[in-house]
């Protein structure tokens, strides 16, 4: 393997802004992915609380509102989580082995 | 009607014994490949993602959640989900904030990150203080629920019981160390997904493989409201307390935190925070069936005449669908549940006890391997003697509520600081020690004035603070702390060093060798 510098390259140079750029990308997509879970768990959170009769009425005979948000919560952990690896897995890994190489 | 639960029984035995057996021959394999911290604490880092997936998922759902959830939805239908989602929804967050940051920058604690750019000293203490409060209070309500269900379970006394757990526990920790624990991860995650599969297709078998008949013929036999919220959650703002915790609480917890440390790479990290959401997902999502399908064939009064708190659900289920080799099977499978979680939590006291404090704190980061190898099998044999200590002291105590204060401080003392630490330049050494100490002792004395100890437990009619889990109030402080007193006490190195870390955690270790 390879062994880098163990210095940062200098400021305001192309591998330093490429990786600053790759950082703050990494950052955004984390923190929105982040609070889309948030919204989407608090969102139900404050149904269960507050519409209950809402979430008890059935959608067909043994499917309640409730039951169905609640699979949906579990699915759209999954769906984030596919967004997220698919953008690492593809720009993210590639950007990193480009700036290796240096 | 009729069970056989509590009886010592031959298939339960067998199944047990089965596993007891198999998991020691597999610690016997891992203490030969055991010879040094990194193999003692990180496995070698040689764990694939798939397998470390697994280990994920073994190592947080405990019997609390399979025995647990079953139980409180068969006895009061959807407010059991409840759990399920919110045990779920923190994965994304470890996933999106933590796991490549934690391979990338530390060896093997979280505290390795957050004291990675600033004073070794101070940062590790306050992160030990923060870890085996968490550590602690997760123990007592593994060792007390072990303590109980395994005398419901099997008709063994409760101390022997207790006794059993902490010494087979300390075989698989002191002997195989990481390795050993993580491939008793993965038996107990297979055994439990696999069992509550079976177990829910038997259920469904009956209801021509339809789990919509299955919860219409349970709305028909105890009412609609079954399929909506009850009384669980009364207060919009103690339901979102209780979800902050549950949700950031997961990315804190120092036995999950130390798991991203046995894979090669961060991208397998990646990987494997993938696997387990998907694991505990669907595990999460079976219990939506086991628990309408004890409601409807066992029947909630039966569950509370076994256990008032409904938590022989899943078994008496196993039993009614599947006999009594099946029983005992689930029997085993619970018992194999709490083992491994015990395991993971002491490892990771253990490591925060030997890592952080002897190494880092008392000898100042050199110390020969001999020595550290030495002392963190001294903190493990520790670590499990108090384990025991602990579930005799608190035996017939109600622990409950300390599975939610485990994860309430996981939240406020950990997970702030651990981000800031990763994410915000500016953070200092006496911010993070500010915040992991205050998010420590503000949820600690929150939930001792809470509802949850003032009137549940002490009898008192009202409590000086409403919510009965502290999450909406100390991890917002611990932040906000966190954030203050690092602007107050401005430290140029860590703020230099900022970028030095920003490029190790994104192109790797190797990356300033």
């Amino acid at each position: 393997m390879r062994t880098l510098s163990p210095d940062p390259e200098p400021e305001g140079s192309a591998p330093r802004r490429a990786l600053e750029a790759l950082a703050l990308a990494q950052w955004r997509l984390a923190l929105r992915l982040t609070v889309a879970m948030l919204s989407v768990y608090a969102g139900f959170t404050l149904l269960v609380a507050w519409a209950k009769p809402l979430l008890a009425t059935p959608i067909v005979p043994g499917l309640s509102i409730g039951i169905a948000l609640g699979v949906l919560v579990i699915v759209t952990a999954w769906v984030l989580i596919w967004i997220y690896v698919r953008w690492a897995n593809g720009h993210y890994d590639r950007t990193v082995a480009a700036l290796r190489k240096g | 009607m009729t069970t056989s639960l509590g009886q010592p029984h031959a298939a339960a035995i067998f199944w047990f014994f089965l596993f007891v057996a198999a998991t020691l021959a597999i610690t016997f394999w891992a203490a030969r490949r055991t010879r040094s911290t990194e193999h003692f604490y990180a496995a070698g880092r040689s764990v694939t993602g798939l397998q470390n997936g697994l280990a994920l998922a073994g190592d947080y759902m405990s019997a609390a959640s399979f025995l647990g959830i079953a139980g409180l939805v068969a006895v009061s239908g959807f407010d059991g989900l409840i759990y399920s989602i919110g045990f779920l929804v923190g994965w994304p967050v470890v996933t999106f904030l933590i796991a490549e940051p934690l391979r990338n920058l530390g060896r093997f604690t979280f505290a390795d990150v957050v004291a990675y750019r600033l004073q070794q000293v101070p940062v590790r203490i306050a992160a030990a203080f923060g870890t085996l409060a968490v550590v602690t209070f997760y123990l007592i309500a593994q060792m007390v629920g072990a303590g109980n269900l395994i005398k419901l379970l099997f008709g063994i006394p409760y101390e022997t019981a207790i006794v059993i757990v902490g010494v087979v526990m300390t075989a698989y920790v002191l002997f195989g160390g990481m390795l050993a624990t993580t491939w008793v991860q993965i038996v107990k995650a297979v055994l439990l997904i696999g069992g509550a599969f079976l177990l829910a297709g038997l259920v469904l078998a009956r209801f021509g493989g339809n789990p919509l008949a299955l919860f219409a013929a349970a709305a028909e036999a105890h009412g609609g409201q079954v399929l909506g919220p009850g009384q669980l959650v009364a207060d919009p703002l103690d339901a979102l307390s209780l979800g902050l915790a549950l949700m950031l609480g997961t990315a804190g917890l120092p036995h999950i935190l130390m798991r991203f440390y046995t894979v090669p790479d961060a991208k397998t990290a990646r990987t494997s925070v993938a696997w387990a959401t998907g694991f505990i997902g669907f595990f999460y999502l079976l219990t939506f069936v086991l628990g309408f399908g004890a409601m409807v064939i066992v029947g909630p009064d039966a569950i509370k005449a076994v256990d008032k708190g409904g938590n022989m659900a899943a078994p008496l289920l196993a039993e009614a669908v599947g006999g009594t080799g099946f029983l005992g099977f689930i029997a085993a499978v619970a018992f194999a549940t709490i083992l491994a979680v015990v395991a993971g939590l002491t490892l990771s006291g253990a490591a925060a006890i030997s890592h952080d404090i002897w190494v880092n704190v008392v000898r100042g980061g050199h110390a020969p391997e001999r020595e550290q190898f030495l002392v963190a099998r001294v903190a493990t044999v520790l670590g499990a003697l108090s384990s025991v200590a602990l579930g005799i002291v608190f035996k017939g105590e109600n622990v409950a509520y300390m599975v939610g204060l485990a994860f309430a401080i996981a939240a406020s003392a950990n997970f702030p600081a651990l981000v800031m630490s990763i994410f915000w330049r500016p953070f200092t050494t006496r911010g993070a020690q500010a915040s992991m100490i205050v998010g420590t002792l503000s949820a600690l004395l929150l939930i001792f004035l809470s509802p949850t100890i003032q009137v549940g437990l002490l009898g008192q009619a009202t409590a000086p603070f409403p919510l009965k889990n502290p999450g909406l109030v100390t991890i917002p402080l611990a932040f906000a702390v966190g954030v203050v007193v690092s602007l107050l006490t401005p430290e140029p190195d860590a703020a230099t060093r900022f970028d030095q870390m920003q490029r190790r955690l994104h192109l790797g270790p190797d990356a300033d060798a």
